[in-house]
């Protein structure tokens, strides 16, 4: 309840305290809806509209990292449709599943803003471009043998989700 | 800058990132320490020539000189070739400023974007940073006001809408608080503006804003990030923190009354946010569903309080004309064009990257004189210009010049001058049905042609692909355009037409591949 009671001093505190509770827990669990909901002074369905209308806001328990693949027309001009074809495949998994041993949770997503070395994967916060199905394999690997392998952005700057205005 | 000592530029931005920049650095800082050859590594932003990332850039008497795109295999030999001096190497450009796709570019809004190291506050008014605001500072609101509407620049989030008329507005707008709030939704496939200057230049933004706030009285204000940008916002916030750290935000700005405050708010994938007034219902934490205007978010925006919402690169132009004057940046463009826009090479282009020039050039030399054609080495088919709801072209209508009412002309749209460049392996029916497949996972569900109209849409799209009444269903098709683009409530299904419209006007053969093969199929079973 930490999160709710550092949070609800802000204007429109519900999506920045959904951020929070996401990062910490990985997903929004059923039971902090009319938990919110109080807290908020709001009904149980206005959070539920805010948590699902969202495409970034997670029901369940995603896998130890996350792979957001690009889908937008830029990567798609060099070939995302056969990459997300082929992660498919290699993770036997589809869009929003998490791999059998936990450690992927696969995510389409339109636009990481990498435009122009398409296609472009995020894994966790760590963008990714020209990926080819090889430079994939690589990733997901070196992914699985140290998840800090490809850190781009150092911890103290992630966690900064107080801000100054009121 | 610490005497003699060498200074090698490695960016940070995350599209070098995504290519190795971390890598890179790490490589050259343990190669220098092996040779015991102490060096200094600053981690700027982008020059936006991103066919070069990782751009490794040395500081020399003559000036900086580039080596890209450099990978850790390559540092040993960058050593050895000398290249601290700026030597000789296979990866060499000579001096940066001297590459013609940057050379020939005209860099206002990103004249400091790779140049200077982000997060520093003393290298920022070092080129020119904060002189705004000064001037700002020392004028009468409506002096500002007149001077950003004397400089014609207008809203670079694709609409173009005369950012001083908006101000004014705000300005003239009688309420107890005010806001001033930056869309950083760039949810368009084919723009990375917003996300490079935020990442390379960010006080830059935070300037424009506190310019913004004092023109028309508000004292507090938003940027609203996209989530797929996580590095874009944490280099923003800590650029807060040193802009507030350093008096340049917050009450009593640099000893003067004004007082402003700034706060990062991250959103959550959804692409309709980008749309100002979802944007602004998002901000107040709700489910980002569009608003019917009026009322105006200048009169009731956020928090129903009078509200100006701009686009990074409009609020990112300002500090300059206030620096220079509004009849500098005019001077820039063509017609009612005026200024420049960084526009962006992206998807199948051999030199992908920012290019900012002023209004009037062609995509012609866009494509090919910077973009030098596709990456694959196959002809251009067609171009995707101004994101998911802009039109696509064929090489026809090249000359062009980018302008915002010649756009409009051709029902295509400058938008925010992100261009996705297809070769002629694409198949604009699937493209086509993307618009409508985009437009049914996007679309708020405020308005009925937009929900429905897209899944109708694609639905339709199916069977034209699939070769089934095809002449009946791209009349249907064309007639549900229509309803889309005159029944919606915002420009996602008002726009979403745009696409296919022009896929379907340019490139008819791709509708009609499987109508064929079905006839030849039944003449052949006959």
């Amino acid at each position: 309840m930490t999160i709710v009671e550092d949070n609800r001093h802000l204007r429109g505190a519900l999506l920045p305290i959904l951020h929070a509770l996401q990062e910490e827990f990985g997903y929004i669990d059923e039971e902090a809806i009319p938990l919110l909901a109080t807290a908020l002074n709001l009904s149980r369905a206005d959070v539920h509209g805010v948590v699902s209308f969202y495409h970034e806001f997670r029901r369940e328990k995603p896998g130890r990292h996350t792979i957001k693949v690009c889908r937008a027309e830029a990567c798609q001009s060099m070939g995302a449709n056969a990459l997300v074809d082929h992660i498919k495949k290699r993770l036997q998994v589809d869009f929003h599943g998490t791999t059998a041993d936990g450690a992927f949770t696969l995510e389409p997503v339109f636009c990481l803003g990498n435009c122009a070395l398409s296609p472009a994967v995020m894994i966790d916060e760590n963008l990714h471009g020209r990926v080819s199905p090889d430079r994939f394999d690589e990733l997901a690997a070196e992914t699985r043998a140290n998840p800090h392998a490809h850190n781009q952005i150092p911890r103290a700057l992630s966690h900064s989700h107080k801000g100054h205005a009121q | 800058m610490s005497g003699h000592l060498i200074t090698v530029f490695v960016p940070r931005d995350s599209a070098a990132l995504s290519v190795g920049a971390d890598a890179v650095a790490a490589a050259i800082r343990a190669e220098a320490a092996k040779r015991d050859l102490p060096l200094r590594i600053v981690r700027n932003g982008s020059r936006g020539m991103l066919y070069l990332e990782p751009l490794v850039e040395v500081e020399t008497p003559e000036g900086r000189v580039a080596y890209g795109p450099v990978t850790p295999a390559d540092v040993s030999g960058l050593f050895d070739a000398g290249f601290l001096t700026g030597g000789e190497h296979a990866l060499g450009h000579g001096l940066t400023e001297e590459i013609p796709y940057f050379k020939k570019q005209e860099r206002l809004t990103f004249a400091r974007c790779g140049i200077i190291d982000p997060l520093s506050v003393e290298d920022y008014r070092a080129h020119g940073g904060f002189r705004g605001l000064e001037n700002a500072l020392a004028m009468s609101q409506a002096e500002i006001v007149k001077m950003v509407t004397d400089s014609g620049l207008r809203g670079r989030g694709g609409a173009g809408f005369p950012t001083g008329i908006k101000w004014n507005t705000v300005m003239q707008a009688k309420a107890d608080e005010k806001f001033v709030c930056c869309n950083a939704d760039e949810g368009d496939s084919g723009t990375f503006a917003d996300r490079m200057i935020i990442e390379g230049d960010p006080f830059c933004l935070i300037e424009g804003m506190t310019i913004a706030a004092i023109a028309v009285g508000a004292t507090s204000g938003y940027v609203y990030m996209r989530s797929e940008y996580p590095h874009a916002t944490a280099t923003l916030r800590h650029a807060i923190k040193l802009a507030y750290d350093e008096g340049w935000l917050g009450d009593n700005i640099h000893g003067t009354n004004r007082t402003f405050h700034l706060d990062v708010r991250v959103g959550a994938g959804a692409y309709i946010c980008g749309e100002e007034t979802a944007m602004l219902e998002s901000l107040e934490g709700k489910r980002g569903m569009v608003r019917a205007k009026p009322p105006l978010p200048a009169l009731e925006g956020l928090f129903g309080k009078p509200t100006v919402v701009n686009n990074v690169l409009s609020l990112c132009s300002v500090p300059i004309i206030l620096d220079k004057g509004g009849d500098y940046y005019r001077d820039f463009g063509v017609g009612r064009s005026r200024g420049t826009l960084p526009f962006q090479l992206a998807g199948n282009i051999k030199n992908g990257g920012i290019v900012e020039k002023a209004f009037g050039i062609t995509l012609h030399e866009l494509l090919y004189e910077y973009g030098g054609g596709t990456i694959t080495g196959r002809p251009i088919r067609a171009v995707q210009v101004g994101g998911p709801l802009g039109a696509y072209l064929p090489p026809s209508q090249f000359d062009l010049p980018k302008d915002y009412e010649a756009f409009a002309a051709q029902e295509a749209m400058v938008g925010h001058g992100g261009i996705v460049v297809f070769d002629d392996s694409v198949d604009m029916a699937q493209q086509a049905r993307f618009a409508m497949e985009f437009c049914v996972a996007e679309s708020c569900g405020k308005c009925t042609p937009c929900r429905i109209g897209s899944t109708r849409g694609m639905e339709t799209l199916d069977k034209i692909i699939a070769g089934k009444n095809v002449d009946a269903n791209l009349e249907l098709l064309a007639d549900l355009c229509d309803v889309m683009v005159d029944g919606s409530l915002c420009a996602m299904g008002g726009m979403t037409p745009y696409p296919v419209r022009s896929a379907v006007k340019h490139f008819p053969e791709d509708f009609r591949k499987k109508q064929h093969a079905v006839r030849v199929t039944h003449i052949a079973a006959e």
